[in-house]
């Protein structure tokens, strides 16, 4: 079936079969790889991305269902100069990542968090994070690299 | 994991949905935010043949003030019914309901319509709508008719909606004041619950619905009348399984599950006896 999206700002046309997962497209059609594939069972949030301003998990979304829609992936983040997103400057500034695999899903999921809630609480994160898991930080830094990008921004 | 193929079209009313899903047998399945039958289909637990995607019946997605219920289109989205401001007010047990649904990425796909025609015994949403009193509409090739919640789930997945019929809105009293109660016990954050408890007391008025404790959701109707006739919240809470017929699995035994429910009635009638 013939889909239009519009990725990082780019329009793509594509037939795709209407089985394809809009993580597979994004990750195998246009080869943006920065979107993870972790639990593939809705779970773990690595393949979170934004699907018309909002985190979904693209595990869990057919490419036929974006058809029409605009995507942001982790790849989309940075300006084009290359500075990085304020939630990726404090991601970093505060060491929120140890092996970086769920660190893509953890900004979008954050990103959209903030859209729709700009000054949570730490108890805020923590449950505007539940979609998302970590393997290796115990959640402590990502929280606060959350809360420090709400106040920056 | 990949889905088995499929065939997949696109509905373009409610009308064209069940025309589409007619047509194309007791194999099509209808489709909205997918986040019930997306997760079974890559396990191959589902394989339709034919998707009619319903998803992008924009007409289908509101909630609005009809007097004494609230009307909600099938198509609203968990995050929409979590954050409605006429819910807040009238039904404030079923926005906190769809707050412990999943998780905000999974909230802002799928859909209350899709949660309770899928009917699956351990969401949140049937249970708490069937604590409520709510009545389903289903649209079909004949016209709309209404199903009490009572009436609606039949066991395991599986529904008294017809294969050509589709569940277009969710009519839901409006609570008038009752004190609620939303109880999840689950080991992580977006599991399914355990055992869940969806409660609304007034007086000696009360409902209270079950979530994970049988094949489908369950109406406690034997606390609700310990209730109306004086008995004490401890006293009704210990009836909390009489209508349940729980299944073990790897979370909890039968006895386990039992126990959870009669602690999280309890607390569920506390809260709401408040």
């Amino acid at each position: 079936m013939q889909i239009r999206v519009t990725v990082n700002g780019t329009v793509h046309d594509s037939d795709v079969e209407p089985r394809t997962l809009l993580v597979h497209y994004v990750r195998e059609v246009l080869g943006l790889t920065g979107t993870n594939i972790g639990c593939d069972t809705s779970s773990c949030g690595a393949c979170s991305l934004h699907l018309n301003g909002e985190a979904v998990k693209s595990c869990t979304v057919l490419a036929v269902q974006a058809d029409g829609a605009e995507i942001t992936t982790i790849e989309g983040m940075a300006a084009a100069d290359g500075t990085m997103h304020p939630m990726q400057q404090a991601f970093m500034e505060n060491h929120a990542l140890q092996c970086g695999y769920c660190t893509p899903g953890m900004v979008m999921a954050a990103t959209s968090l903030l859209k729709e809630n700009p000054n949570p609480s730490e108890e805020e994160v923590r449950i505007g994070l539940e979609g998302n898991l970590c393997r290796c930080t115990g959640y402590h830094n990502i929280v606060q690299a959350v809360l420090a990008a709400a106040g920056g921004e | 994991m990949i889905p088995a193929a499929f065939d997949y079209v696109r509905a373009e009313s409610a009308e064209h949905a069940i025309s589409l899903i007619g047509q194309h047998g007791e194999d099509a399945k209808f489709i909205a935010g997918g986040h019930s039958l997306l997760p079974m289909m890559k396990l191959r637990m589902a394989q339709p043949s034919v998707l009619v995607d319903i998803g992008r019946l924009a007409d289908l997605s509101y909630i609005r003030d009809a007097g004494d219920h609230i009307a909600i289109g099938a198509l609203t989205r968990h995050m929409d019914v979590e954050k409605s401001s006429i819910l807040a007010e009238h039904v404030p047990l079923l926005a906190h309901a769809a707050s412990h649904v999943g998780d905000p990425q999974v909230r802002h796909r799928g859909t209350i319509g899709g949660s309770i025609a899928h009917s699956d015994s351990a969401s949140d949403l049937p249970a708490t709508t069937l604590a409520l009193g709510a009545t389903y509409i289903a649209q079909g090739p004949n016209g709309t008719r209404e199903i009490a919640a009572a009436d609606f789930f039949q066991g395991f997945f599986t529904t008294s909606l017809e294969p050509d019929e589709m569940l277009t809105e969710i009519r839901v009293p409006k609570m008038n004041g009752a004190g609620w109660s939303f109880q999840k016990f689950n080991r992580r954050a977006q599991d399914w619950a355990i055992v869940g408890v969806a409660a609304w007391r007034r007086g000696n008025d009360s409902g209270v619905g079950l979530v994970n404790m049988g094949s489908t959701p369950v109406l406690a109707t034997s606390v609700a009348s310990a209730i109306s006739s004086g008995a004490s919240v401890a006293d009704a809470a210990e009836l909390a399984a009489a209508d349940a017929d729980p299944q073990k699995d790897l979370n909890a035994s039968v006895e386990y599950r039992v126990h959870l429910a009669k602690v999280l009635v309890r607390r569920a009638l506390e809260e709401s006896s408040k």
